[in-house]
């Protein structure tokens, strides 16, 4: 196993959430959900300090974190994006918002700009079919969105 | 809801939100603060009234007043006009889009007329974070009287006998799957609601945990007393927050009221409920998928039997139901099977639910009798198709189901006629499409979802996937070949029969269908290199005509690429070569000069 090179107060704080599951293996989905909602996103550290506490092997910890597309080994931009691509979007014209996007920010999806400012996901449906197509700005939602209101939304983040 | 004179209803669904309602609901209370009107005016956040399209809607109670496209500056006049001279606010009415006329009593709009709310009868109508609204419209009156009048056997046999279905998807008698679970005896056993809802482009049940989260958990302790569990949980999706914190509220409010925990009503049944977070893997929704995920392992299908009801959750026989599936089970205990059996068609009773989405005017959440048409449902409660365009196919049961066309629109909606129209119910999904979507773009957009969220266990849905989504690709591109649509038809027969789980074997669906209703879409794709949708962009191209250009310039303007030029007032034209087909020209330009060849 590789030295632990996180902080003292995330290993306390991962150990006091892996102690409030009474360290069951059995419950290592809702503690990666804690800690990654405290951190932003589940490190390789900390998969290994999370397996160590449950009892159970990296390699099962890592299965989890691989499997489910809720969990991030990778730290989100300032302004997280997120466009939905659920197919109320989609036949509202969705990905041309998103190839937008990517063309502006110079990223593809799953990506971060070099700054750190933004990054851009997929998501399927936020349940606001009624504005379709949508895209999120972190918990933000902007509706009927077309590509040439990217800029307008880019530029509310760029101060 | 007496004390007070008013109750200003704002919407508090996700759709509505996302236009700020809850500013709205802020501002009021303000002006009410402000006027001294807190013993007279109730401001409550509610659930989906259903129809997004013109949300943000405020309902004023008791007269009924049904406000549409509400912005916050309009609290102002909604409290000046409507709570204290009492008139109501002409210019916040829903206008009919045929008579031109204002009206204001929800019954009365076209949207609304065709629909008959059970599953989302309190949605809409109640507080969802206060017990005591949910009490006073009749919630836990069925488990009370279940627990004290009938045995669980009878009560077994209320629901069998209301012909009530599983609205998840697969249309399993509900009353049959709770007495299977009934008889096999074991220390413990297990109620689980499944509100994993991974269809792309549905919020039914998240509609319904928002908005009546009591239904939920009075069912799944009815669900409890009769299969002999005293453990509950729900799996729901972690990206449903609003909708887990409802449930949280209700849950410890039933706690308290003594509806859960031990001892429920005096009655010696003891049942609590807890929540279980899914992390966004469409297959946690099949149900022994969910169950792993449960356990905290990946979530990966196993083959059934054994079914849950046998060995499910720690290996404990486990009743799983869908959302809206448990939030029928109250009522029908309260009105009877005989009523419940009355309402839908000979097989399917009762009502669905459908997120209604897309190319139509009326986008919302719905819901109808069973046998309801197609057609009533897109273009009575639906409004018909934006911008006066054709109607072209309505997508149902999401990346299981299929495309049905104009010959279908006279199909009544039940489990057994969609299926032989080559589609399936699924869980409410319900996407209309014109003539704006391209069907072989549409098959492949399902086709990425799956090879997306196939598990990789088994090879058919893993590899199979893969090679049709190439295929499709390919296509799109115009480098399909004719053989290329009968290999398509293979490998979806072999997947269908060779599949380990409902994801696999349904897979194919949404690419058959297309191949079965648009043939001549695919064959243009491959023999002419057209898309007649204009979506597929190496089979498309961008052109003005010079006779209409007036030369404004607009298309240059938005062009990212600087493919346009032209002198101004005179005729454009656009560079193939830089042209990116991103469409913003198209969009632009008000006289119709661009075309798509
Ligand atoms: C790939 C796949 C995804 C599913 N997703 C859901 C879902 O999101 N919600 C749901 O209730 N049922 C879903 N189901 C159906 C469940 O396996 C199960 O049949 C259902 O929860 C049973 O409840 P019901 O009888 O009340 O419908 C899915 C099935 C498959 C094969």
């Amino acid at each position: 196993m590789a030295v632990i090179k996180l902080s003292e107060s995330k290993v306390q704080f991962i150990k006091g959430v892996c102690k409030s599951f009474n360290n069951e293996g059995g419950e290592v989905i809702n503690v990666l959900h804690k800690v990654q909602g405290e951190f932003g996103y589940l490190s390789a550290e900390v998969q290994e300090l999370v397996a160590k506490e449950l009892n159970i092997p990296v390699a099962k910890v890592y299965g989890i974190v691989s499997f489910y597309s809720f969990f991030t080994m990778t730290p989100k931009g300032l302004h997280p994006i997120s466009v939905c691509l659920g197919t109320a979007c989609y036949v509202r014209g969705a990905e041309k918002v998103l190839d937008e996007l990517k063309r502006q920010l110079g990223i593809q999806v799953g990506g971060t700009t070099p700054d750190g400012k933004f990054s851009l996901n997929c998501l399927r449906c936020v349940a606001a079919c009624g504005l379709a197509p949508v895209l999120m700005v972190g918990d933000k939602v902007y509706g009927s969105m077309t590509p040439d209101k990217v800029k307008e939304v880019l530029a509310e983040y760029n101060d | 809801m007496a004390s007070y004179k008013y109750h200003i209803l704002v919407c508090g669904g996700t759709g509505c939100h996302s236009s700020q309602s809850n500013v709205i609901a802020e501002r009021l209370n303000e002006i009410i603060a402000d006027k001294h009107l807190e013993n007279d005016v109730k401001v409550v956040a509610s659930g989906c009234f259903g129809f997004c399209e013109k949300g943000p809607i405020v309902k004023i109670m008791p007269d009924n007043t049904f406000y549409v496209g509400v912005k916050p500056e309009d609290a102002d006049i909604i409290i000046a006009e409507h709570i204290i001279k009492g008139r109501k606010v002409e210019k916040l009415l829903y206008v009919d889009p045929d008579t031109k006329k204002h009206i204001s009593d929800s019954k009365h709009m076209g949207f609304y007329q065709k629909q008959m709310r059970i599953a989302l009868r309190n949605c809409g109508f109640i507080d969802p974070e206060n017990i005591e609204e949910s009490i006073a419209r009749g919630a836990y009156e069925g488990l009370g009287k279940v627990l004290s009048d009938m045995t669980p056997a009878e009560c077994i046999n209320v629901v069998k006998q209301s012909g009530l279905r599983g609205r998840g998807g697969a249309g399993f008698p509900t009353g049959l799957k709770w007495e299977l679970c009934a008889k096999n005896s074991a220390d413990q056993k297990y109620v689980v609601c499944n509100a994993d809802e991974g269809d792309p482009g549905a919020f039914m049940d998240r509609s319904i945990m928002e908005g009546d989260p009591h239904s939920i958990v009075e069912a799944m302790a009815i669900c409890g007393y009769s299969i002999g569990a005293t453990k509950g949980l729900v799996y729901i999706r972690a990206e449903y927050p609003l909708a887990i914190k409802r449930l949280q509220i209700a849950i410890s409010q039933a706690r308290e009221y003594g509806l859960l925990g031990k001892d429920i009503l005096g009655s010696g049944f003891d049942f609590d409920i807890e929540l279980r977070y899914g992390a966004g893997a469409f297959v946690c929704g099949e149900e022994t998928a969910l169950i792993h995920s449960m356990e905290g392992k990946r979530g990966e299908p196993t083959f059934k039997p054994p079914f849950p009801a046998v060995s499910g959750y720690l290996a404990k026989p486990t009743n799983v139901n869908n959302v809206e599936t448990f939030a029928n089970v109250p009522i029908i205990i309260t009105k009877g099977a005989e009523w419940f059996a009355s309402i839908g068609s000979e097989k399917s009773k009762g009502t669905k639910v459908f997120a209604l989405a897309g190319q139509i005017n009326n986008v919302g959440l719905i819901e109808v009798p069973m046998g309801t048409t197609l057609r009533d449902i897109i273009f009575e409660i639906g409004g018909g198709i934006k911008n006066g365009r054709e109607f072209k196919a309505v997508q149902t049961g999401g990346p299981s189901g299929g495309c049905l066309t104009k010959k279908h629109l006279d199909t009544p909606i039940d489990y057994d006629s969609l299926v032989a129209a080559g589609s399936m119910m699924g869980s409410g999904g319900m996407v209309v499409m014109d003539e704006t979507s391209c069907m072989v773009a549409i098959a492949k957009f399902y086709l990425e979802f799956t090879c997306e969220e196939s598990c990789g266990k088994c090879s058919p849905c893993r590899i199979g996937n893969k090679r049709m989504y190439e295929i499709l690709d390919k296509i799109t591109k115009g480098k399909g070949k004719m053989e290329d649509l009968e290999e398509l038809r293979n490998l979806a027969s072999v997947i269908k029969d060779t599949a380990l789980c409902g994801l696999g074997q349904t897979s194919p669906n949404p690419v058959l269908s297309t191949l079965d209703n648009f043939w001549d879409e695919y064959v243009e794709h491959v023999v002419d290199h057209k898309c007649r949708a204009g979506v597929c962009k190496s089979l498309m191209r961008y052109e003005i005509d010079p006779i209409k250009c007036i030369g404004c310039g607009a298309c240059s303007r938005v062009c990212p690429q600087d493919a346009i030029s032209g002198e101004k007032k005179m005729a454009h034209s656009i560079d193939t070569a830089k042209c990116i087909k991103c469409g913003a020209c198209y969009e632009k330009c008000k006289f119709g000069a661009i075309s798509i060849k």
